[in-house]
């Protein structure tokens, strides 16, 4: 995608806007970002990554299954990341507890989303630039029915969040209190890695599958660095995942290289940036009299 | 305890106190005969104790002997093979909110980037649903929260990151978590573990205050008694045969230990008050490391 760049900012943006793609690419952007930064602020507070990292390489099979099978590429990733979602539920619970024997069981999941997502692109010969999409993000082929199915998933997951949110807050940072104050922590679990599947199905339409945590992990990251006050670092998360996503959407339209690669670069820029100038003001954790 | 007793003689020991005595306090947790059994594995059986409001009572006992799952099967997070407890007059887990728990921990992650005064909070609302909407309500909860900031001597640092917290801080801001709802009954597990002796008679010190000026009974699982032992009313010691209740005085002592593990115990008394126990399947005031307990 590349449109001529003049220094006029406002004309560029006009310009860009004149095609129908790069409107909706705005929009579905605008979307996942809110999304990925509100799911994904959790995830990074429950140092669940890793799960998430699978739940959306797992949209790859799906996706690639649809189109082998000539159904909905958006149906393949939802129904995909969603049972998923529930396999690691059910497989985490069958252990004891904790987030750290899980790693193993969701490495497993992983290596078999991938190996079959390899399997559906050769059964369907011929896709090999869809492989690429797929994987690494398909910013300007965004329809507009598209858009509508993001901005609806994206409210039922942002309704359930805003619903389970502080019980939710609590059960990570201190799931034995939690879980005596009545919270039930265990059925929060499934529903958050639900959540987290819905959300990195939408982020994987957009930005591909492996480029998902420039969304769902960078953002809410670096507003941790920037606060530790929850509801601003909420905010703080929500507003550089859209930042990103604009300027990506903007740099990539007037330069030869993909999206995918301004969006990750921005995010982790801001990544970068944030700690650089967090760690010359905060100390190192003091732990002498501990 | 006035019951039967289940196991071999040698272990059985019936307190100091008889729990099923008429006081004119209705107790605030009744422990009658229980008996825990987790993954097939009996971890004490015919255990019986009481606790009034207002108490400072320790439960002691070397470790693995079961003294968090005594909390916890109060608190109705872990099942009773036999026996009853009541908390409050009411069966495990429906009284917790009169419960401000601490459970046993190392600490938080120090990379946890969450405040201690949004620790704190959590402990008072954490467990409602919906979106903390500014108002009222939440004009009250956020005063409530400073007061108990204050309660325990936290105002100077709650506003940082938990997890960059040191042990005795990240613990007084837990206590005033479990305060929160001004809760009947503290219940804090091994509070002063992998605490330096100074934190340890500091965080020793606020619990006995509290219990004192806010009239909360006090359940503490210590195991090494004597950062507490001034400040106790009562100790409950736990062995896997049952448990002996009573004051410091009558309970940690040769011949009570002798009889509650069947096996001979010393106590020894150190010029300066101190007790040191000799002779327990593990010694109790050793820091040996904290070993998970059931989850």
């Amino acid at each position: 995608m590349t449109g001529t760049f003049t220094w006029n900012l406002l004309a560029d943006i006009r310009d860009m806007w004149a095609y129908d793609a790069m409107v909706n690419a705005f929009r579905a952007g605008t979307i996942v970002a809110v999304l990925a930064a509100l799911v994904g602020w959790f995830m990074v507070l429950r140092r669940q990554s890793f799960a998430g990292h699978t739940l959306a390489l797992v949209g790859f099979p799906g996706a690639a299954g649809a189109v082998w099978l000539g159904l909905s590429v958006t149906l393949g990733y939802f129904t995909f990341c969603l049972a998923a979602a529930l396999v690691i539920a059910a497989l985490r619970t069958g252990g004891r507890r904790g987030y750290s024997e899980e790693s193993a069981v969701i490495g497993t999941v992983q290596a078999f989303a991938l190996a079959t997502g390899m399997l559906f692109v050769s059964l369907y010969k011929g896709f090999l630039n869809g492989t690429t999409e797929l994987l690494f993000g398909a910013f300007t082929g965004i329809t507009a029915d598209q858009v509508t199915v993001l901005a609806g998933v994206a409210v039922v997951v942002l309704a359930v969040l805003a619903v389970i949110g502080r019980p939710l807050l609590f059960a990570s940072v201190d799931t034995d209190v939690a879980r005596a104050h009545g919270v039930p922590s265990r059925v929060l679990d499934t529903v958050f890695l639900l959540l987290l599947g819905a959300a990195a199905a939408e982020a994987s339409q957009i930005t591909g599958a492996l480029l998902v945590f420039a969304l769902l992990v960078l953002p809410p990251a670096t507003a941790q660095l920037v606060t530790a006050r929850p509801g601003r670092s909420l905010a703080v998360s929500v507003g550089l995942a859209v930042l990103v996503v604009w300027v990506a959407l903007f740099v990539g339209y007037y330069s030869p290289y993909p999206i995918g690669f301004w969006v990750t670069t921005t995010a982790f820029g801001a990544y970068a940036l944030t700690s650089v100038l967090t760690g010359r003001t905060r100390s190192i954790p003091r732990r002498a009299a501990a | 305890m006035s019951t039967a007793p289940r196991q071999s003689a040698a272990t059985r020991v019936t307190g100091a106190r008889v729990p099923d005595e008429p006081t004119a306090r209705p107790a605030l947790v009744e422990i009658v005969d229980a008996t825990v059994v987790l993954g097939g594995r009996t971890v004490w059986s015919g255990v019986g104790a009481t606790i009034a409001p207002g108490e400072f009572v320790a439960i002691l006992g070397p470790n693995g002997v079961g003294k968090s799952t005594l909390l916890k099967a109060v608190l109705g997070l872990v099942p009773l093979a036999r026996g009853t407890v009541r908390l409050l007059g009411r069966p495990p887990g429906q009284a917790n909110h009169d419960v401000g728990y601490l459970p046993q921990r190392r600490s938080f992650d120090a990379s946890l980037r969450i405040r201690g005064l949004d620790v704190v909070r959590l402990g008072l609302d954490g467990d409602r649903w919906g979106l903390p909407l500014p108002g009222p309500r939440s004009r009250a909860a956020a005063a409530r929260v400073r007061e108990l900031v204050d309660l325990v001597g936290a105002g100077g640092y709650a506003h940082r990151p938990i997890g960059q917290l040191s042990g005795g801080e990240q613990q007084r801001l837990l206590i005033a978590q479990a305060l929160a709802r001004r809760p009947r009954l503290l219940m804090l597990d091994e509070p002063l573990d992998s605490l330096d002796l100074p934190n340890q008679a500091g965080v020793a010190a606020l619990i006995s205050q509290i219990c004192r000026t806010e009239g909360v009974a006090v359940m503490i699982v210590a195991h090494d008694v004597n950062p507490i032992l001034s400040y106790l009313d009562r100790v409950i010691y736990l062995g896997q045969g049952g448990a002996v209740s009573g004051t410091p005085g009558e309970v940690i002592t040769a011949a009570t230990l002798t009889r509650l593990y069947g096996t001979p115990i010393e106590v020894l008394s150190t010029s300066d008050g101190r007790l040191v126990v000799v002779g327990q399947p593990e010694a109790p005031a050793l820091h040996t490391d904290r070993h998970p307990e059931h989850a």
